[in-house]
């Protein structure tokens, strides 16, 4: 194979593993925090991907989608933490993997009432519409966006959580949410914050993904295997973790598809199989008490 | 209001009684209602499919006034949520425990293939009004099982020969990777090779497959000139967006299996599907009297829904079933007569006049049509542009009765 296709394939995975880590990064940051295994994560994605859907059938306006549909759905997020899921936190992890895996039938039924279940998808915005050459075919220019903003996330959500007052509480919180309390911190709203941040990021991603994949109410739960993977792989609670997570899984995938195509499904599995085996707490996870 | 028990009662007592009472015996119960089962997807990525069949059989009863042969229509929805272990579990409570009369669906192959020996055991009617699985017109055909809408085979068959001859003799073929695709790819094969076709490539991504940046990259390094394709649902929204952004839509010729710019897709696609080309045994845009009445019904119905393949697929069921059981007065009881029935049943469907292969009990397709998407009034649609007429699948090991 020549260079250039080679890079070109490369390219695909960097673009993958993009998307995973947007995917997968609210996850991951609620996971850390609050010790709740969020299964309605992908419900996010989906809640994110149908108010993004809205806001352009609206507006016409892409880039309003990407500012409003995380804020609609970090409201729905604050709202079910306060309401269902603060009762639960000193219950044992089962209850609370249950009660969000029901979530994903709730928001799924909800958003089948409203928009029904036909199969939609976002237009890219015109700046992006095009594709440009590289490696000798055709890249959509969207794609190449999607590289850089989620890039761009991952540094700023590393200089939020490593410089910022507010990153230092979470990251107290994280380490021991009791003795954070007692420094006079007012540990439930940081709780309520972060999982309200979890799901905006969640419904970022539903954006990001729209003018790429299909959006339909049976997306939400389609995409948790890839985002769980990716948490377990990069370490739960990690944000690092979580970015090269991703980028490891997206060219797994994509190498796997280009190589083995017939058990290309199986890749990301050996990776995270391996990983698990290897360093049980992920790559970049605390170690195991 | 508060409802005493007493008033509960009586009511719910009424309520049996204007059904089939439990007193009256089972012999003498022919002019209770004609109960149908319906096993099929109504949650999830296909449940879109399980509405389109099931509307298109309610347009039928409807039109003949939700009663056949002097029997009320009674149609008992089951959602087999694509999964075979529900799908069977649903078929077995049909068959047991509501006593259908006929039995439909599904949409997987996997639950039809499930399903196959608790019907043939139990001597249950079915008529499939979608799953596609070759086997059930070859080795694992059974006398009391008949089909409406296709064998993966039929689509795709007539497709290898004419895509050869007026596309391209270079191919790289794709399908998902589980049995239909296969089949599907198969079939395809069996008239492009002997054709003078090449086949450059061949690959089967998973099902639900989200991002198919790595195939499409291949396949443009492949040199193809053209490509055929099965996929369905979102696979199809995917792939055919995916292949517009990559820039392989001007370059290499799209061709596939009718599902992948079907009705249920083909506004998600929008203008990405411009100009592919596709086999399948139906599209709404059909010129002929029968098929114009339909698609205005069934808008009027519907919302102004313009019917699929799979409307078209839930009507042709129905129509069978309201044909056969006035053949037999009715009488479901008899079931080696209700066969002999179905057997006979011939009339103009929207896609063509239909009937049975008696040799296999699958629909002959009256056409293959050979259509392309095109700009028509009201968005894009499938224009038929050439059609390859009977198309009966070979039903290689099928030997009825059996």
């Amino acid at each position: 194979m020549p260079v250039s296709d080679l890079l070109a394939q490369a390219l695909n995975g960097l673009s993958y593993g993009v998307l995973l880590f947007l995917l997968s990064v609210g996850l991951t940051l609620i996971f850390g925090m609050l010790d709740v295994v969020n299964l309605a994560h992908g419900s996010f994605y989906m809640l994110g991907a149908y108010a993004g859907l809205a806001t352009v059938a609206a507006t016409g306006n892409f880039w309003l989608a990407l500012l409003a549909a995380p804020l609609a759905v970090g409201v729905i997020g604050a709202a079910m933490e306060r309401a269902v899921l603060r009762p639960l936190y000193r219950r044992p992890p089962l209850d609370q993997v249950l009660l969000t895996f029901g979530f994903i039938y709730v928001f799924e039924d909800v958003v089948k009432s409203i928009w029904g279940g036909t199969i939609r998808t976002i237009a890219p915005p015109d700046l992006f519409a095009g594709s440009v050459r590289i490696f000798g075919g055709a890249f959509p220019s969207y794609r190449l966006f999607v590289i850089g903003f989620g890039l761009v996330m991952a540094v700023v959500l590393w200089l939020v959580i490593e410089r910022t007052r507010l990153g230092a509480v979470i990251r107290a919180g994280v380490y021991d949410a009791e003795m954070t309390a007692g420094m006079g911190i007012d540990i439930q709203r940081v709780f309520t914050g972060v999982f309200a941040a979890g799901a905006a990021l969640g419904g970022l991603s539903g954006v990001i993904a729209g003018p790429i994949q299909s959006a339909q109410p049976p997306m939400g739960a389609a995409i948790l295997i890839p985002a769980l993977i990716v948490v377990v792989v990069g370490g739960l609670g990690s944000l690092k973790g979580s970015l090269v997570g991703s980028l490891l899984i997206g060219q797994a995938e994509v190498w796997g598809k280009v190589w083995l195509p017939n058990v290309s499904m199986a890749m990301i599995y050996f990776v995270m199989a391996a990983v698990v085996l290897l360093r049980p707490q992920g790559l970049f996870g605390r170690p195991l008490k | 209001m508060r409802l005493s028990r007493r008033t509960f009662l009586t009511g719910a007592f009424a309520a049996a009684g204007v059904s089939v009472g439990p007193w009256v015996p089972k012999t003498l119960a022919q002019g209770g209602p004609l109960k149908i089962g319906l096993v099929l997807p109504y949650s999830g990525v296909y449940q879109v499919l399980g509405e389109s069949i099931t509307q298109g059989m309610e347009l039928v009863f409807a039109r003949e006034g939700n009663k056949v042969a002097g029997r009320d229509v009674v149609m008992i929805k089951e959602d087999d949520e694509m999964q075979p272990p529900v799908g069977i579990r649903k078929t077995e409570k049909l068959i047991e425990s509501d006593k259908v009369d006929i039995l439909t669906g599904p949409v997987h192959s996997g639950i039809l293939m499930g399903m196959r020996d608790k019907v043939h055991n139990s001597k249950t009617i079915l008529i499939v009004s979608n799953a596609g699985a070759d086997a059930i017109s070859r080795e694992r055909c059974s006398k009391w099982i008949f089909r409406t809408s296709f064998s993966n085979w039929q689509p795709n068959q007539p497709m290898g020969g004419w895509v050869a001859k007026n596309v391209s003799k270079e191919v790289f073929i794709t399908a998902p990777n589980y049995q239909a695709g296969k089949d599907q790819l198969n079939a395809f094969k069996e008239t492009f090779v002997p054709a003078g076709g090449k086949l450059i490539g061949e690959e089967y991504p998973k099902l639900g497959e989200t991002d198919y940046a790595p195939l499409l990259t291949k396949i443009r390094q492949s040199g193809a000139k053209a490509v055929y394709a099965f996929f369905s649902g979102t696979d199809a929204v995917n792939f055919v967006k995916q292949y517009d952004q990559f820039g392989l839509k001007g370059q290499v010729k799209l061709t596939g299996a009718g599902f992948l710019t079907e009705p249920d897709v083909l506004p998600a696609q929008a203008k990405a599907a411009l100009g592919i080309i596709t086999g399948h045994f139906y599209t709404p845009q059909l010129d002929n009297p029968v098929n114009k009445k339909f698609v205005s019904d069934f808008k009027a119905k519907f919302g102004g829904k313009t019917p699929d393949g799979f409307a078209c697929q839930g009507n042709d069921t129905a129509e069978v079933i309201v044909r056969a059981v006035k053949a037999v007065n009715g009488n479901t009881q008899d079931k080696e007569k209700l066969v002999a029935a179905l057997e006979k049943v011939q009339f103009e469907s929207p896609r063509g006049y239909f009937s049975f292969d008696p040799k296999t009990h699958n629909v002959i397709q009256p056409y293959i049509y050979v259509r392309e998407v095109k700009e028509v009034a009201g968005g894009l649609d499938n224009v038929p542009i050439d059609r390859v007429a009977k198309v009966a699948d070979p039903g290689t090991g099928c030997t009825l009765p059996a």
